[in-house]
């Protein structure tokens, strides 16, 4: 590592869609003790397993995947809470994959995280005067008219009311402390900020409030986020680009009208036709596609060979097991939509002529009823 | 207080032919800070074999309302009034030990979190076993069969074996299964599922939901179905009623009520919430500041204080009278049901896209 | 789970050893002379020579170190005393006995007064703290409560005296208290411990009362208690096959930590009543510099408790399916 490393990245306002963030073959795997009768390293929790991701200056970056997908280890690995096992992650051109907490100190007010649990992600013996300067201070920032007003500045930008600064945590409710949280990212002015299911603790009217104050501070704060959500429809309203994850790799990835109009990776159709809808239309509305896949996702201890999701599709074939399909851009997908499928779907959500029914019990049942049916 | 709250449930007539019927249920406790009205004067009905979706946010009520259905609610601090009809029968008032007969046999219920609901210490077998046992009075054999036979019949793979299991050797989606089993072993009239699935990934809250609706024509119970989210709740349920700080506040056929939703708290649930297939281009519209505390709960209609609407009712009605919900369709709210109609079609329908 | 004990096992002859390690620098590296001390008043150098060699002390540490341990594993005869079988602590540098055998001879008191009084403790702590939480909020809670706050804040040291007072030299309801051997004569056994019994597990009875009280309230709020409440089971049903189930892993942990300590020598009771345990053995071998003496009764405790931190996981595997099955 050479020494320019430290100077800190230079704060011009980046033009958009030059790369801000590149990730390359990035990999965090868990170890997992046992054995007898000395405990031993015995096998890794494949948590991420060489995923490589873009995320552009300005842009809206969404992760989405169900539990056990590596979509929260991704960002923490990002920014750096966890080290990596191996990959590269880097910022503005600089490697930052294994950079030592001083190498990093210019960067990692750069890049900031808000975390899904609101009750739990602020200390509640200070105020929130305090844990909104608390970044300033570590990082030496002394903003023009001082922190205080800088901390008034944020709360009304995020709003709540610049005269709670000295409240604690627990005066807030669960909307307001995701607030706090989101000023307390801002305080430094990041260029990136990640999100961890920023949403997924509130109540629904709170929900939207949350979102749109995410979405007022990308567009005019400029700021990068990647977007990590199980919620199909937030991520969808709050990203211009998504990753489906799948036992952590990324399986699918491209514009957010490709994944969730032409998605092409057979989880990506079982993700997209599980989500339960409101039909606020006429009835008329064409139907989607009906997908259900039988069991749960398998451990990632010992995730399957080759494809990872051909254990619950219904397109595997010997190949799948024995080789693992690249990303790649299929023929008749857009620019950057990228598939990770030997065997992949049509681009389209639209029903079927036959519903796939893979859950031995959901498929049982349903013969049995459609035989009643028949009968009567 | 308001002058009209006395009357609140009382002008529904007691539906005669309603195989669960709840009247003026107002069910408070006592907690440090004072007296939480979390169910105040509520009323539905439910048909044999039909599934009612109870849709509202954390603190509205809706789980305190079935826990006391059953009588789960603790009784030392809790203070029932009104009337639970289950076939006739007064469930407020009656013995622990005629609660007893119903619960798991007549009326059982799922819970939200299967890992916390099993209980870690006994096999997934015997706690279904259990309730068969105690209600149609197998034999232990007898109850075992039909424990394996009802985890077959939920799709756990090998149900012979993983009865044996302790929940913690289940997977997510099959601990959820596994509780559906428990609650449908004695084969119940009326399945009380709380947030079944909210715990579960998307792909497995599809299985599950599919599962409940297959298992409910075989089984012909009726549902109550409670749940924040809309989706799940279009997805699942006859009839919708949508509660807020303790009261139903909307209710009518699910395609009434999120077709034609006439509140205007249901009009800021549907605003606010991101569809899979809505405009990406308009931002969502939030309902202004969050759902009061019961403790102390506003005066008037509940929602008043973030009610956009309040403005387009004469005088200041939302602040000294509480709106009645009616019977059948109906919505509770001072708005007239002309404007109802206009104010949805006019601003809330374009917006949804 | 087996493996999982047969691991705890060895990591406990392991914290034995380095133990006795550390014990035994400690107390024979250390820069006092014990032979001075046995050597009385008109001490020669000769004399002191001499002690040195019978006490084996002329040795360098590492040698002295590797007899200690071979006398462990093995015995040793080069005491002027007599031989000393395995496990040899030595003798004691005050009684001249051999340590081991005055260890054997004090144990059977101390079991008794700590099992005794386990017994009385569990069934009226943990029966009181559970009609308790059964009745919880009634009269009977409370009052069980209140006492339970007022015994569990007294003292052996008083408790054991006032009820000497009434129960023995004012109303002759009971002798005083002595030991018997069990095996001689069951009824004196019997009578000679009551008293401190009943004063030591008072205390212990009251910290069990609220531990169980607590512990049973809580779970009584798990959600699957609800669940098997809601499925029918009748209250009574519930709460002793679910409720009761989960409340034990605290009050286990507890158990065994009390009853490793009363086992390792209760001091203050042996004390109070004039009983020769194990307790009265460590204090006596602290006032005369018993070197031996200490180190045996020191290692002996810490085995005791390492054995009862071993029956708790086995007892925590029984309970939890959880703790069994990973």
């Amino acid at each position: 590592m050479t020494e320019d490393l430290v100077l800190p990245a230079p704060r011009q306002a980046a033009t958009a869609g030059e790369p801000l963030l590149k990730v390359e073959g990035l990999t965090k795997h868990f170890p997992v003790k046992g054995g007898f009768p000395i405990r031993r390293t015995v096998g890794h929790v494949q948590a991420v397993d060489g995923i490589d991701l873009t995320v552009h200056v300005g842009e809206s970056f969404g992760l989405v995947g169900e539990s056990g997908c590596g979509k929260s280890t991704t960002g923490r690995l990002i920014t750096r809470l966890l080290e990596p096992t191996s990959g590269s992650i880097s910022y503005r051109g600089q490697d930052i994959t294994h950079a030592s907490r001083k190498q990093i100190a210019p960067i990692r007010s750069e890049i900031q995280m808000i975390f899904q649990d609101p009750y739990s992600s602020l200390n509640p013996r200070q105020t929130v005067g305090k844990i909104i300067s608390g970044p300033m201070e570590i990082n030496g920032i002394n903003p023009e008219g001082g922190r205080e007003k800088r901390v008034r500045e944020l709360l009304e930008i995020v709003g709540l009311n610049p005269e709670h600064y000295n409240r604690f945590p627990h005066e807030f409710s669960g909307g307001q402390r995701q607030r706090i949280g989101v000023a307390r990212a801002l305080a430094l002015e990041p260029k990136l900020i990640v999100a961890d299911e920023p949403v997924s603790a509130l109540d629904v009217s709170i929900q939207a409030q949350v979102v749109n104050l995410l979405q007022k501070v990308q567009d005019e704060l400029g700021i990068a986020f990647l977007f990590i959500a199980h919620d199909l429809a937030v991520v969808r309203h709050f990203s211009q680009r998504v990753a489906v994850m799948y036992l952590g790799k990324v399986i699918e990835v491209g514009d957010r009208e490709s994944i969730y109009t032409r998605p092409r990776h057979p989880y990506t159709h079982a993700l997209l036709s599980a989500v339960p809808e409101v039909n606020l239309a006429d009835e008329n509305a064409a139907p989607r596609e009906r997908i259900r896949l039988a069991g749960d996702v398998p451990s990632p201890i010992n995730p399957p060979s080759g494809c990872r999701f051909r254990t619950r599709c219904w397109k595997a074939q010997d190949k799948c097991a024995t080789e693992e399909p690249p990303l790649i851009r299929l023929s008749g997908n857009h620019e950057g939509h990228l598939t990770a499928c030997h065997f992949p779907e049509d681009p389209t959500i639209e029903a079927r002529a036959e519903d796939i029914v893979l859950d031995p019990a959901l498929a049982a049942l349903e013969e049995s009823l459609e035989e009643a049916g028949d009968g009567d | 207080m308001t002058t009209l709250t006395k009357e609140a449930g009382a002008p529904v007539p007691a539906g005669a032919g309603a195989f669960l019927s709840v009247r003026d249920l107002h069910v408070s406790f006592r907690t440090e800070d004072g007296i939480v009205r979390a169910v105040d004067g509520l009323s539905f009905d439910l048909e044999r074999g039909r599934t009612l979706g109870i849709v509202g946010e954390s603190g509205s009520g809706k789980s305190v309302t079935n826990l006391t259905i059953l009588g789960l609610h603790n009784p030392m601090f809790t203070t029932v009034e009104g009337e639970i009809l289950l076939e006739g029968q007064e469930l407020t008032t009656a013995r622990e030990s005629e609660l007893e007969k119903l619960r798991g046999n007549k009326v059982a219920m799922i819970f939200q979190d299967p890992l916390t609901a099993l209980s870690p210490y006994y096999t997934v077998g015997r706690q279904i076993a259990e309730p068969y046992m105690k209600h149609r009075g197998a034999s232990k054999k007898e109850a075992w069969a039909r424990a394996v036979e009802m985890l077959g019949k939920v799709g756990i793979p090998n149900p012979k074996e993983r009865a044996k299991d302790y929940p913690h050797q289940f997977s997510g989606g099959m601990r959820q299964r596994a509780m559906i089993a428990m609650a449908l072993v004695c084969d119940p009239d009326l399945l009380i599922a709380d947030e079944p699935t909210t715990a579960l990934d998307v792909t497995v809250q599809a299985q599950i939901l599919d599962l409940l609706k297959d298992l409910q024509q075989e089984f012909g119970s009726a549902i109550i179905f409670i749940t924040h989210d809309l989706g799940v709740i279009a997805d699942m349920a006859d009839e919708i009623m949508v509660m807020y700080a303790g009261g139903a506040i909307e209710r009518g056929s699910a395609g009434e009520v999120l077709r034609a939703p006439q509140h205007p708290y249901t009009w800021g649930l549907l605003n606010s919430m991101p569809r899979i297939n809505s405009d990406v281009g308009a931002p969502l519209a939030p309902i202004p500041g969050s759902p009061p505390s019961l403790l102390n709960p506003p005066p008037g209609c509940r929602f008043h204080p973030r009610c956009t609407f309040q403005g387009r009712v004469g005088g200041n009605r939302c602040v000294t009278e509480r709106p009645l919900l009616g019977t059948d369709r109906a919505s509770a709210c001072h708005l007239t049901a002309e404007q109802k109609r206009t104010i949805f079609i006019e601003e809330i329908k374009p917006r949804l896209g | 789970m087996l493996r999982f004990l047969f691991r705890r096992i060895l990591g406990s002859i392991v914290i034995l050893i380095l133990l006795t390690v550390v014990a035994f620098l400690l107390f024979f590296g250390m820069p006092r002379d014990p032979a001075l001390l046995m050597c009385g008043k008109t001490c020669t150098p000769e004399a002191l020579e001499n002690i040195h060699r019978t006490l084996g002390i002329d040795k360098s540490i590492p040698e002295q170190f590797w007899i200690f341990i071979s006398g462990l594993v093995a015995g040793r005869d080069d005491f002027s005393q007599g031989p000393c079988p395995a496990p040899c602590f030595g003798y004691s540098y005050h009684t001249n006995e051999q340590v081991w055998s005055t260890l054997l001879d004090r144990l059977p008191l101390t079991v008794s007064l700590a099992l005794g009084a386990t017994v009385v403790f569990l069934f009226v702590g943990l029966g009181t703290g559970m009609i308790a939480a059964w009745r919880r909020g009634t009269l009977v809670d409370k009052s069980f409560t209140a006492g339970s706050m007022v015994l569990s804040s007294m003292q052996i040291y008083f408790l054991g005296p006032l009820a000497m007072a009434v129960l023995v030299y004012q109303t002759h309801l009971f002798d005083e208290p002595r030991y018997t051997e069990l095996t001689k004569d069951p009824v004196a056994w019997f009578t000679g411990l009551i008293i401190p019994w009943v004063v030591l597990s008072t205390i212990f009875a009251a910290q069990y009362t609220r531990m169980a009280r607590s512990s049973m309230i809580e779970q009584l709020q798990e959600e699957h208690v609800r669940t098997a409440r809601a499925k029918g089971m009748s209250r009574r049903y519930v709460f002793f096959r679910y409720a009761w189930r989960g409340s034990l892993i605290p009050i286990v942990t507890i158990i065994g930590i009390d009853l490793s300590s009363m086992l390792g020598g209760a001091i203050i009771t042996e004390y109070t009543f004039g009983l020769p345990g194990l307790g009265h053995l460590a204090v006596e071998s602290v006032q005369f510099s018993d070197l031996p003496l200490l180190l045996g009764v020191m290692l002996f405790a810490a085995a005791v408790i390492l054995l009862c931190n071993i029956v708790v996981d086995a007892v925590y595997a029984v309970i939890d399916p959880r703790v069994r099955l990973s």
